[in-house]
């Protein structure tokens, strides 16, 4: 998720694998490490996890681009991610959908002024409470298109 | 007299608002000069009322709610703090009814204690299930789950002590306990729920395993979208070190076991267990072959057990009160309770736990209470994305296993998710083969392709195009694909894509 993060420099990509823990020199934590540290995982760091882990660039390359959440490109600072699984969509998140597509950016894309990425989810576990989304890692429930541009506001005044 | 207010932290409550009822809480206490004990608790479960705000009184806990932040002034000005009956009153909440007829033993704690207080839950019966284990040694404790009737709560309902049996009996020198709270499945939260309101249970859990099964090492592996259940989990995890839980010498069993947290990166097949042994090894979580099973050859290749948090959760319930109590309760051959969750357009959702047996009407009636929007219940989903849809005129039947499984669904994770009469059921039994379509590990074709061609001929014949012949070719492919995949994936995909278009066939021709 988005949050204060540093350019990528080979020297601080080195730094970050050497302070991986032993049992998670592995190549998915190897990852989600870089994106944590650097907000998206670029190019250099894919060889350079590749060799600090001791395993093919393929390898790596197909552990990045299998998982929905890494991402190789950075995002915007806010990310807004709506869940579209069943239970949301009994409680009316079809339609919240078509609101936040109108007024914000269509799924998987980004709002006018950059500040923040829409993205699906399927569940984040607040199934009675829907429709739901997960706004910079901050759960919110019970969403109406007014509740959610309060959260949204929120966000913005946090960045 | 300090008196003592709880306001849950779970994070379906704080997602409408129970943090900021908190921060009114303490600021309107001291503005007023009243001294207050706050504590933030797991949720109750009654999620219609969230937040809830309870008082300890007397009598007992008195709760208020819905409640939010603008109404802590007018809270306090109605003797919230004496327990008195104003507008927000719900009166005592384990005597509302709704709780009251539940049969909680793995989320008896669940709402009750602040979670990440050792005494408070040691004071409510934690840690004697993992001392009398200690007590039994590893053969009789694996046993007493046996003889518990205890099984997989993750969906595939495998009984808890074959397994661990397995483990126990298979010679390495390294073995593993890996509890997957990788809980995907639309319409369930007990997993979150429990690692959030009650993690030492999860923990002691996993610590019995390890004894019974000759483990020392335990890994959770917790979805990214639970931010809060992961903090929790972890803040619970240095507690149980410093205080001699987990460590080198488990409560002075002198017994190694420690636990650490892998988070995952949103891929709902690692919710299959060898897609989730896969991603803790780094690795893309694709789905293995099985045999081998992973009781024999699991994490990196060793003996692992394996189980949902629910199982691992109850387990120390099981120790602490004797198989025998656990086995008394549930019908046929699904012993014990299940936490049930009611979820989607429902009026009263929540978890429910009640004993197997309960029938799915009395959950969706009696408990929900109908649809949170007033129309008419029309559909209900049982057990997630990959569950059965029930019409309203079938819902009687009895929750357990066995049951569900002749009424041609499945209980999965124990999640129901009710639809009301503005539903298109062709819409949903679409999104099944398009979640399939994009959530599919790949490695098997049925599955990989077959969610695709599943996704356009359902637009085919929704948009009436040789709607006979693409019928018979769904119904083909549903086949194909239950008979041809790997994992439950892509074989029970078609669960809910049949399930709809058999019982509102109505909805595939307009």
């Amino acid at each position: 998720m988005a949050h204060r993060v540093r350019p990528w420099t080979q020297a601080d990509g080195q730094e970050l694998l050497k302070l991986l823990p032993y049992d998670e020199r592995l190549i998915l934590p190897a990852l989600q490490a870089v994106q944590q540290g650097f907000g998206y995982v670029p190019k250099e760091a894919v060889a350079q996890i590749a060799v600090a882990l001791n395993v093919s660039v393929a390898d790596v390359h197909g552990v990045l681009t299998y998982y929905h959440e890494l991402r190789t490109t950075a995002s915007a600072p806010i990310i807004v991610a709506i869940c579209v699984a069943e239970a949301c969509q009994a409680a009316g998140a079809r339609e919240l959908i078509v609101h936040v597509s109108a007024n914000l950016a269509p799924v998987g894309g980004r709002s006018t002024d950059d500040q923040v990425d829409v993205v699906e989810v399927f569940c984040l576990g607040n199934c009675a409470l829907g429709p739901a989304a997960l706004i910079n890692e901050r759960l919110v429930g019970r969403l109406t298109p007014n509740t959610l541009e309060a959260a949204l506001s929120d966000a913005r005044v946090a960045l | 007299m300090t008196n003592t207010v709880y306001v849950p932290i779970d994070s379906a409550a704080t997602s409408v608002g129970a943090t900021a009822v908190a921060l009114a809480i303490t600021a309107e206490a001291r503005r007023r000069d009243i001294d207050i004990r706050l504590v933030r608790n797991g949720s109750r479960g009654l999620l219609w009322l969230e937040p809830l705000v309870e008082v300890e009184t007397v009598e007992g806990r008195v709760g208020y709610g819905p409640v939010t932040a603008a109404d802590v002034a007018a809270l306090f000005d109605s003797d919230f703090l004496t327990g008195a009956d104003n507008g927000f009153s719900v009166g005592i909440v384990e005597d509302i009814p709704w709780l009251a007829d539940q049969q909680r033993v793995t989320f008896a704690r669940v709402g009750v204690i602040d979670p990440l207080d050792i005494n408070d839950y040691e004071a409510h019966g934690g840690l004697t299930g993992l001392r009398t284990a200690i007590a039994l040694g590893p053969s009789k404790t694996v046993e007493e789950v046996l003889a518990s009737g205890l099984r997989g709560r993750g969906g595939a309902g495998f009984p808890a002590g074959i397994k661990w049996r397995t483990v126990l009996e298979a010679e390495s020198g390294q073995k593993y306990v890996c509890c997957n709270a990788d809980e995907g499945d639309s319409g369930t939260f007990a997993d979150r729920m429990l690692m959030e309101g009650d993690p030492f249970t999860l923990i002691e859990g996993m610590a019995i395993a390890g004894i019974a099964g000759g483990a020392t090492k335990g890994l959770i592996y917790i979805r990214s979208e639970y931010p809060d259940a992961i903090a929790t989990m972890r803040a619970a995890l240095l507690i149980a070190r410093g205080c001699g839980l987990l460590g080198d010498d488990v409560l002075g069993s002198g017994k190694a076991f420690d636990i650490s947290v892998r988070v995952g990166a949103g891929s709902y097949v690692c919710g299959e267990e060898t897609a989730m042994l896969e991603s803790l090894e780094g690795k893309r979580g694709m789905v293995r072959a099985k045999p081998p099973i992973p009781a024999l050859h699991g994490l990196f290749g060793e003996p692992t057990i394996v189980n949902n948090v629910l199982t691992l959760g109850t387990v120390p319930m099981i120790l602490a009160q004797g198989a025998a109590a656990y086995q008394a309760l549930g019908a046929d051959r699904s012993r014990g309770t299940q936490v049930f969750q009611l979820a989607g357009n429902i009026a009263r959702g929540g978890i429910v736990e009640r004993a197997f047996g309960i029938s799915l009407k009395e959950l969706v009636e009696t408990y929900g209470g109908g649809t949170r929007s007033g129309r008419p219940v029309r559909s209900v989903q049982v057990g997630g994305p990959l569950g059965a849809y029930f019409p309203a005129s079938a819902l009687d039947v009895a929750m357990d296993y066995e049951a569900l499984l002749a009424a041609g669904g499945m209980l999965g994770h124990g999640g129901i998710v009710v639809f009301d009469d503005s539903v298109d059921m062709a819409q949903q039994a679409r999104f099944a083969m398009e979640f399939c379509s994009k959530e599919s590990c790949g490695k098997c074709t049925p599955c990989r392709v077959g969610s695709v061609r599943g996704t356009e001929v359902i637009d085919k014949i929704i948009n009436n195009v040789d709607r006979n012949e693409n019928l018979e070719l769904l119904n083909d492919l549903c086949d194909l694909m239950i008979d041809g995949s790997l994992c439950a994936m892509g074989g029970l995909t078609p669960m809910p894509v049949l399930s709809a278009l058999r019982q509102f066939p109505e909805d595939f021709q307009r």
